[in-house]
């Protein structure tokens, strides 16, 4: 996914302005960035959902190809019918289909199943689940797509702490097979520990892209987030936790 | 898959049975063996009148306005990701009935025969430029919502305007039992007339279950799974409008089919759009069916409507349905 001088604006004030972005291969990259700082703006923007001015290559491809190109998991667990879960994870094979589901797209669902720990969930309803099942339901559906490229907005918000390891353990699983993920994410902590590469939104701008240790130096925590943090390189990984606030006016 | 077959079996039987309850059920008392011999071989005149230009068109029409009411509610359902949608949302009822009354008001339905119900299509027609001048090509579920209920108020305060300044109190009566709906005195002719735009209407329908199952996640990610929501909104409001506004105009007003048939059977099929399009389809046709059955049944004499008679059992059954959810909830 290329990304060139992203512009989206809301009325004369722009939400998302001149971002340039490329996702490689084997990237697991994490947007972070304050509330409000246009990241899920950018999320849709780029996936063509959103009016926007620039670049996007995948905004430029044709509907049905855009949606074999890239996965999108919105904000949210928006599940309007109790539907069972295989069905579910099959409404990702949808791109893919030219009439009714083949023997290849019923492996692809319970592959993407296995994959998030839910064989034994297939005939549960999918809305009587707790937050982290369904999460876990939505990421299987979004797996069942089988795209080059996956873009998720806030995917573990809201979950607990092995729900959320898990999500973010299969994310970097799809980066190392060779496919490009983009996570939206406020957990610095969990972005640090886990994505290949972070790049830090505010008012709409890139003002840091890189490795997690340089994005989340003092400077850029403290005109971004007005905090301080912690890091430690540890066996596991760098280790991040945002410990204090800082004066504003630094 | 197989469960959501199984219902559809069941309910394709249930249907073909109540067909033929209701060519079998009527006044005229006829025995069971002359009536369809009469029916498909065309022997015995009275009888065969009876049963072609009488009972024939009632039932035909009673299964089409049936399956139309069930269908365009789980499509709208589906679409709005809303149980509560009716096929009379999006205000083509209305309008249809503003167009009726239009046409009862001023005689034109008296001098012709089909100037009601072509006066009916043409209501429907206006809501459907209405709807696209104010929702847009673009407006999103709220804004098609908003501009239904603003068609509907519209059209109701018209048809209130007409009975109000109606100087006939013959077309006053005349209209008000027709908005209670009905499929009695109905003849070959209204189901010509209303049967291609009813059967186009469908047909336009069944094809966005793949659309509809995608929105259950909401309109970004059915739109990344390569669903052209323009596109589907065009195509639901085009047949709701062509389906409805028929089936207005041969029947009437005929209230929480759409609204009761979906939601009965939603979870019978496991819930996806595209398995409760059919189902509902033939669940509408069954109520409206059992429904012409029963009026003829309970009260021969009184010509007791079919519009009341499905608002009268559907209400409660509606309130029984929210009170078993509510237990659920609790």
């Amino acid at each position: 996914m290329k990304l060139e001088n992203l512009t989206v604006r809301r009325g004369q004030c722009p939400v998302v302005d001149g971002v340039d972005l490329t996702v490689a291969k084997g990237e697991f990259i994490g947007l972070i960035g304050p509330n409000g700082a246009g990241k899920t703006t950018l999320l849709r923007a780029a996936l063509g959902l959103l009016p926007f001015e620039g670049q996007s290559s995948l905004a430029s491809l044709p509907v049905a190809a855009r949606a074999r190109a890239a996965a999108f998991l919105p904000q949210g667990r928006d599940i309007a019918w109790p539907v069972g879960v295989a069905d579910l994870v099959a409404l990702g094979r949808g791109p893919h289909l030219a009439g009714a589901m083949t023997g290849a797209d019923r492996a692809a669902v319970d592959h993407a199943l296995d994959r998030m720990g839910l064989a034994g969930f297939r005939a549960r309803q999918a809305t009587a689940l707790s937050g982290g099942e369904q999460a876990r339901v939505l990421i299987a559906r979004a797996l069942a797509q089988d795209t080059p490229l996956l873009l998720a907005d806030e995917p573990v918000a809201g979950l607990d702490p092995e729900a959320q390891l898990r999500c973010m353990q299969v994310f970097a699983d799809l980066a190392a097979e060779g496919r490009g993920v983009v996570v939206a994410i406020h957990d610095l902590g969990l972005a640090a520990r886990h994505c290949s590469r972070l790049v830090m939104l505010d008012k709409g701008r890139v003002v840091a892209d890189g490795p997690p240790r340089a994005v989340l130096g003092a400077e850029h925590l403290a005109q971004v987030f007005h905090v301080r943090g912690y890091h430690a390189e540890t066996p596991e990984g760098l280790v991040f936790q945002p410990i204090a606030l800082v004066d504003r006016r630094y | 898959m197989t469960r959501g077959r199984g219902i559809t079996l069941a309910l394709g039987g249930l249907v073909m049975g109540l067909f033929l309850a209701s060519l079998l059920i009527g006044p005229a008392g006829l025995g069971l063996r002359d009536s369809l011999r009469a029916l498909v071989t065309g022997q015995g005149e009275a009888v065969v009148l009876i049963m072609r230009e009488i009972r024939l068109p009632r039932a035909v029409l009673g299964l089409l306005v049936g399956a139309v009411l069930g269908l365009s509610g789980a499509a709208l359902q589906g679409f709005l990701r809303n149980p509560l949608a009716e096929p009379g949302l999006i205000g083509v009822s209305s309008t249809a009935a503003l167009g009726a009354v239009l046409a009862l008001q001023t005689g034109l339905a008296a001098a012709f025969a089909l100037a009601l119900p072509l006066a009916a299509l043409a209501g429907a027609g206006v809501s459907v430029l209405l709807i696209l001048a104010l929702a847009g090509p673009r407006g999103g579920a709220l804004a098609l919502i908003l501009a239904g209920i603003a068609i509907s108020a519209l059209a109701g305060a018209g048809t209130s305007l007409v009975l109000n300044l109606s100087a006939n109190p013959f077309a006053v009566t005349e209209i008000v039992y027709w908005m209670m709906g009905s499929l009695a005195d109905r003849s070959m002719l209204h189901v010509w007339l209303g049967a291609p735009f009813m059967l186009a209407g469908m047909a336009l329908l069944l094809t966005l279950g793949r659309g509809l199952d995608a929105l259950t996640l909401g309109e970004d990610a059915a739109q990344a799974m390569g669903v052209r929501l323009t596109r589907l909104r065009w195509v639901l409001i085009l047949g709701t409008a062509l389906a409805v506004g028929a089936s207005v105009a041969v029947a009437g007003a005929v209230g929480f089919v759409g609204l009761v048939v979906p939601h009965v059977l939603r979870p019978l099929v496991g819930a996806m759009p595209s398995r409760l399009l059919p189902a509902s389809a033939l669940g509408g046709a069954a109520m409206v069916l059992a429904a012409d059955v029963a009026v003829r049944l309970i009260a021969p004499e009184q010509d007791l409507k079919l519009g009341v008679l499905t608002a009268l059992v559907g209400a409660p059954f509606f309130l029984h349905l929210i009170w078993r959810m509510r237990k659920v909830e609790a």
